[in-house]
């Protein structure tokens, strides 16, 4: 019962914040030069068509109207019409979001497969060799900016090695993931520095822990300590760091995808804001906002079953 | 480090402060950053906007270390004069957010309650928009520039600084220096600003470090994709991108402004870490 009421005061608690991420959304849009309805159209608007977009969103009407207009028609899927590739926002965002989510997605597990190991390696003996090579190479790969990196891979193991594809994201699944290696490992550097230094921190807290002295005087095998008592432990606070952590992946996407041709969302955010294509601008950013506050309820449902204590 | 019974009798040198390699060369790093900054014209060897049609794209050799760009340009000044604006950005973007942050975050970790719970809803509605994806999105409303990136910046940044001096005045509030105060019948401005915050400001001073860094990167970044400061600015996310279309045939022109990055960024890591390392020290 107690993860399940978590849950519903979590979900809850996402009211207040997605009303936040609309009335941003929709400040922003009224703070452009000019009225909306011109905006959304493009320079070369009729009357007829300004008199009709002005009609369809309120905007002859009192701010509170027009916001309740914008979030009738945000809730029902409707954000407006892109003005330089003239089709549906909603759909536009369809095509595009999953591309950035799988580039995400492969940029996350690519990072934890680079953390974990190295952040074991690290804190078994703090201040020793390992521990110095791994935290400074890492430190050095945190101040690297996430474009510099994707150009670098780019020319060495792209157009240099030619190992993998110089951009674009191929047709099938599997070239897909193919295509997306690459990006995602550009991708995964920053993001595993900083897991590997909270894992770290958090294992040498756990290793000195009570229960793993009781579990090694009770004679289990040292691999099994590691990963049933130490590891999972270790991992309630880098969870939260993780889920704190995908936004700045999201943001890395629309970077990583600029410098890759890669046609996903982060990109089209790009495309968008050089063709002043405000309504698309306008949707993405309320999607993305959405998908990360998502993915907050997410990882604070995992941290609550990996440790009981949160939900209470 | 343990202390032998026999040692104690010398407490001045057992207790007296080791200065961390990591706070030495994270200052040697600033120093030099901050004097390319000040004064780029007295190490760069060319003009960075001096056009040179004789030397179009040379690989680096002792004339240009760092070779030259497209038109000719030599990089090491470009590179050089980049400090300027780059350090600029770590500055300007950071301060407002540091102050603003620090001053807010003092006063809702004093009041408590529904200032807090206000206060707490901002902070997670504003971590939910991805950072560089809200500062792109207000930036395409303000228009491309430095300035413009500052305030999207500004409007962001603060709540990180907000959240972290609020949660130390929490635990400094409870304190009996604290009590004292309120008994002695000080007002509550006075409590939390003579009193808590300089006991408070530590996390806000180490985080700001780290932020500088990240400003830089976001500076960059924006410069890359052409929304931060405009060419023919000398920013190294600008270099990059100018070098970005020659890195095959020219990798001079984009790598060594991003090794610029790398090492004003280390820089800030290291003085970050070195000055959390004495403060937690001297506690």
């Amino acid at each position: 019962m107690s993860l399940l009421s978590f849950v519903f005061r979590r979900v809850l608690q996402m009211i207040p914040t997605i009303i936040f991420i609309l009335v941003v959304t929709f400040v922003l849009v009224r703070l452009l030069p000019g009225d909306p309805a011109s905006t959304m159209l493009g320079e070369r608007a009729r009357a007829a068509d300004v008199a009709r977009i002005n009609d369809q969103l309120g905007l002859n009407r009192s701010i509170m109207v027009q916001f309740f207009y914008f979030v009738r028609n945000v809730v029902t899927g409707n954000l407006g019409t892109s003005i330089s590739l003239r089709v549906p926002v909603a759909g536009l965002i369809a095509d595009r979001l999953p591309v950035t989510m799988l580039l995400t997605l492969m940029a996350a597990l690519i990072a934890l497969v680079f953390a974990v190991p190295l952040a074991f390696l690290a804190a078994i003996k703090p201040r020793g060799t390992a521990d110095t090579v791994v935290r400074g190479a890492f430190q050095v790969g945190l101040s690297m900016p996430v474009f510099y990196v994707g150009l670098v891979l780019l020319i060495v193991f792209a157009a240099g090695l030619r190992w993998f594809p110089v951009g674009g994201y191929g047709d099938t699944f599997v070239q897909h993931l193919y295509h997306l290696f690459l990006p995602a490992v550009t991708l995964a550097l920053s993001l595993s520095a900083v897991l590997m230094r909270n894992l770290r921190a958090a294992i040498i807290g756990v290793i000195g822990a009570e229960y793993v002295d009781f579990a090694r005087a009770k004679g289990l095998k040292s691999r099994l300590i590691m990963t049933r008592h130490v590891l999972r432990n270790a991992l309630i606070s880098t969870v939260t760091l993780f889920g704190l952590q995908i936004g700045v992946l999201l943001s890395g996407a629309v970077i990583t995808e600029t410098v890759f041709a890669i046609p996903g969302a982060g990109r089209l955010m790009i495309d968008s804001i050089y063709g002043r294509d405000y309504p698309v601008i306008q949707g993405l950013t309320i999607a993305l906002a959405v998908v990360v506050s998502l993915i907050f309820l997410a990882t604070d449902i995992v941290q609550a079953w990996l440790d009981p204590r949160v939900a209470r | 480090m343990s202390v032998v019974a026999g040692e104690t009798a010398r407490p001045a040198k057992t207790r007296r402060r080791k200065v961390s390699l990591t706070l030495v060369a994270g200052c040697i790093i600033l120093a030099a950053s901050l004097f390319l900054a000040f004064f780029p014209s007295l190490v760069a060897p060319y003009d960075p906007d001096a056009f040179d049609y004789n030397a179009l794209l040379q690989a680096p050799t002792w004339a240009h270390p760092f070779g030259t760009d497209n038109y000719g340009r030599d990089m090491l000044s470009r590179v050089i004069h980049a400090y300027t604006i780059d350090m600029q950005i770590a500055f300007f973007a950071t301060i407002v957010p540091v102050i603003v942050g620090t001053f807010v975050g003092a006063i809702v970790g004093y009041l408590g309650g529904v200032t807090e719970a206000i206060f707490g809803r901002i902070v997670d509605a504003i971590v939910t928009f991805p950072f560089l994806v809200l500062v792109i999105a207000i930036v395409s409303v303000l228009g491309p520039g430095l300035v413009n990136m500052y305030i999207a910046v500004g409007i962001i940044d603060w709540v990180f600084y907000g959240r972290l001096t609020a949660s130390e005045i929490k635990v400094q509030k409870r304190l009996d220096y604290a009590d004292a105060g309120r008994v002695m019948g000080y007002k509550p401005m006075r409590i939390i600003f003579r009193h808590l915050l300089p006991n408070a400001y530590t996390p806000s001073l180490v985080y700001w470090m780290t932020d500088m860094a990240l400003a830089i990167l976001l500076g960059s970044s924006l410069g890359y994709l052409g929304l931060g400061a405009q060419p023919p600015a000398a920013e190294w996310g600008v270099l990059i991108a100018d070098g970005k279309n020659f890195m095959t045939t020219a990798w001079w022109i984009s790598v060594f402004p991003g090794i610029a990055i790398v090492i004003t960024g280390l820089g800030f890591s290291l003085l970050g870490d070195g000055v959390a390392d004495l403060l937690r020290t001297k506690r």
